[in-house]
């Protein structure tokens, strides 16, 4: 079991023609993800190394079944192509495009919010069910099927976490890429629901960062809903206020956003945070540990 | 991206927002005349820089000098000009080291009744833009909010309308504003919004926002921030920058397309990835040692890059070891490490650097550091990492 992707899952690009996007297509239809084609408008009934190419996403959807876009739009394009996917009815839509005007993502939430689609990213390294699917940039063997549902913020330190869980011989059920901008589709709740409610998950690694409230709203989320053991990671904790850090959404403004009050606000929700980086893995095997502990007494 | 007060106005004075006379000037003789033009019995001469806390500000040469300074002739507008010219106005937000004033900005003095605050931001919360005013103008807002958060008050701005008339007569009657100024607010306020959405601001920032004792709106100061990520439908602003106000090694990292933030420490870091960047950073604080940066090389660096990013660490007379934590990802190793060793040979190391490689053939990017005869410390995991990068400092 898992959650957003399946057996189920069919995949669309959106940007295929471009470099990046055609790329990534490759590796995710290597990896075994059924990616059934691509949209670039005006390229509608050519082929891209075997991936037909549609000039829009209700035609590509018509034509395939995909229920699924991965996004590697420009900038400037990318609210655009999100709003297309909506209006075609995709169920998922994971936006990996980094740089998108915030005003732009005003819009598009609004629209995505009003709709029955869900957005994963912008500025994110995708969706991966490991051994099923991956839809995104991540390099799919450091995933191994497991049973910890992963959320994050960043990209390469997903891929730390899920190394390090290797390493403690768990896998991960799905690992989620948010994404790192002040406004993004799917968020820490969305998915602590999700993966509270999927048979195929038993424990929750939730990495943060400076900048923003979404941790604090998710500890106090955790505490009221949340009965599988999670553990976390905030990253930050030496950023100094006013610079943002890489990400858009990266940044401590007016004092608020700090590592040091998220990760207070976690612990108080009872999860295990890891104090160093290198501890993801062995947070989650803490969290489960002390779960089964408590069951016990 | 940050503009100074004297651009902010003219820019919010092109939108309708009213805004105090001012004219701009270079040299004390600018002051002078620019006193003579407004023509008031007062002026006020002001600093311009991009931090914040410059009345209270004073500067290095001249102890006494305040950044922001009330003037009552030509004669006394062009004394105080010299010693603020050229000169550094530290501020509570400059930092010990201070900012140099190139330009002032000299403007009426106003008949103040009141002072208010006024912000537009977007709101990570509601997800869409805010606009917030308060009774203490003038004050700092964040500590307005921890002390007397009732005194904050916001409404919700419609990111295709914008502020609604009703949302500006509700919020200036919340402030007691009474009589004409109550209509000019149902202007000023949806100016400023519009503003704001127009010119996808991160920050819109009138502080304080002055009611005259004729009952009129004026901005006496203007904050205005943009959204980087929208310069490219804005390429008019990007004239305002000026780079004299940013950090040499951050524009020159911007330029190489790296995220690079100066710190304060002695461990440089070359990380790929924001979050494993910031996360190298905790990490060699949590081991005893201090970060000097955080620098990211993105997805895709190429060996140009890498380059400039050791040239930038190393141009930090602070840095005494550095460190390098690559996950490789769809970027390989061995990619990361080609570009390592020949950023090592032009840069020319004189200090310890340690590397830790993770992910996408490490087991070809190790054996190729190990041939390499370079002396390069390798690490095997985060914790070790850092263990080693800290004990090359150790006396």
């Amino acid at each position: 079991m898992s959650i957003l992707v399946d057996q189920q899952t069919r995949v669309i690009c959106q940007g295929i023609t471009g470099r990046a996007g055609l790329f990534h297509s490759q590796q995710c239809r290597e990896y075994g993800t059924p990616l059934v084609g691509g949209v670039t408008p005006g390229k509608g009934g050519t082929e891209i190394d075997g991936f037909p190419v549609f000039d829009s996403v209700m035609e590509a959807r018509n034509q395939t079944d995909a229920n699924t876009s991965m996004i590697f739009v420009p900038p400037p394009y990318c609210a655009d192509a999100i709003l297309e996917a909506v209006d075609a009815g995709i169920q998922l839509i994971v936006a990996i495009t980094e740089g998108i005007p915030v005003q732009d993502m005003i819009s598009v939430k609004q629209a995505v919010d009003a709709s029955g689609s869900r957005l994963v990213g912008p500025n994110c390294p995708g969706v991966i069910t490991p051994g099923v699917a991956k839809i995104g940039i991540m390099p799919g063997y450091i995933h191994q099927p497991g049973s910890v549902g992963l959320i994050s913020k960043s990209g390469t330190l997903t891929y730390e976490a899920a190394w390090q869980l290797g390493n403690v011989g768990l896998g991960q059920s799905t690992a989620v890429g948010i994404g790192g901008d002040p406004i993004i589709g799917t968020g820490f709740n969305d998915l602590l629901e999700l993966f509270e409610e999927d048979e195929g998950t038993e424990a929750i690694l939730m990495i943060g960062e400076i900048g923003g409230t979404a941790e604090i709203q998710a500890a106090d989320y955790i505490r009221q809903h949340v009965t599988k053991p999670v553990a976390g990671f905030i990253a930050g904790k030496t950023a100094p206020p006013g610079k943002r850090m890489g990400h858009a959404g990266a940044i401590i403004s007016g004092g608020s956003g700090t590592a040091a009050e998220k990760i207070e606000a976690l612990q108080a929700a009872g999860v295990a945070v890891a104090e160093s980086p290198a501890d993801m893995g062995t947070a989650v095997q803490r969290a489960i540990a002390s779960r089964a502990a408590a069951r016990q007494s | 991206m940050k503009i100074h007060e004297y651009q902010a106005k003219q820019l919010l004075a092109a939108a309708g927002v009213p805004v105090p006379r001012g004219i701009v000037a270079r040299t004390p003789e600018e002051a002078a005349a620019a006193f003579d033009t407004l023509a008031g019995p007062l002026a006020v001469v002001k600093s311009q820089i991009h931090a914040g806390g410059r009345g209270k500000g004073r500067f290095l040469e001249y102890p006494d000098q305040p950044g922001v300074v009330l003037v009552r002739s030509a004669d006394e507008a062009r004394d105080h000009a010299t010693r603020m010219l050229g000169q550094t106005l530290v501020t509570v937000q400059t930092g010990d080291s201070g900012k140099t004033v190139n330009t002032l900005f000299v403007e009426a003095g106003l008949d103040i009744a009141r002072e208010i605050y006024l912000g537009v931001v977007v709101d990570r919360e509601s997800n869409g833009p805010v606009l917030i005013v308060s009774s203490e103008g003038g004050m700092n807002i964040e500590e307005v909010a921890e002390r007397s958060p009732e005194k904050i008050l916001s409404e919700p701005v419609d990111s295709g309308y914008g502020l609604h008339a009703f949302q500006a007569r509700k919020l200036a009657y919340q402030l007691e504003l009474s009589g004409t100024t109550v209509r000019h607010a149902e202007r000023f306020f949806p100016k400023v919004c519009q503003f704001f959405l127009d010119n996808d601001c991160s920050m819109t920032e009138i502080n304080p926002l002055v009611v005259t004792t004729d009952g009129e709106l004026l901005a006496l100061d203007a904050k205005v921030s943009f959204d980087d990520n929208a310069m490219y439908r804005h390429k008019e602003f990007l004239e305002l920058r000026d780079l004299s106000e940013e950090d040499e090694s951050e524009v020159r990292a911007g330029k190489a397309g790296l995220s690079y933030v100066n710190l304060d420490g002695n461990i440089g870091c070359l990380v790929n990835g924001a979050g494993l960047a910031m996360s190298t950073m905790d990490l060699i604080k949590l081991h005893g040692g201090e970060p000097a940066n955080f620098l990211d090389v993105g997805g895709g660096a190429n060996v140009d890059q890498v380059t400039e990013a050791f040239r930038i660490i190393l141009s930090d007379g602070n840095v005494q070891a550095v460190l390098v934590n690559i996950f490789g990802g769809i970027m390989q190793c061995d990619t990361i490490v080609e570009a390592l060793l020949e950023a090592y040979e032009k840069v020319g190391f004189t200090v310890p650097l340690v590397v830790r490689l993770e992910g996408t053939n490490v087991d070809i990017a190790r054996t190729m550091l190990e041939q390499s005869g370079r002396d390069i410390i390798t690490a095997s995991d985060l914790t070790d990492a850092a263990q080693k990068v800290v004990g090359t400092l150790s006396p």
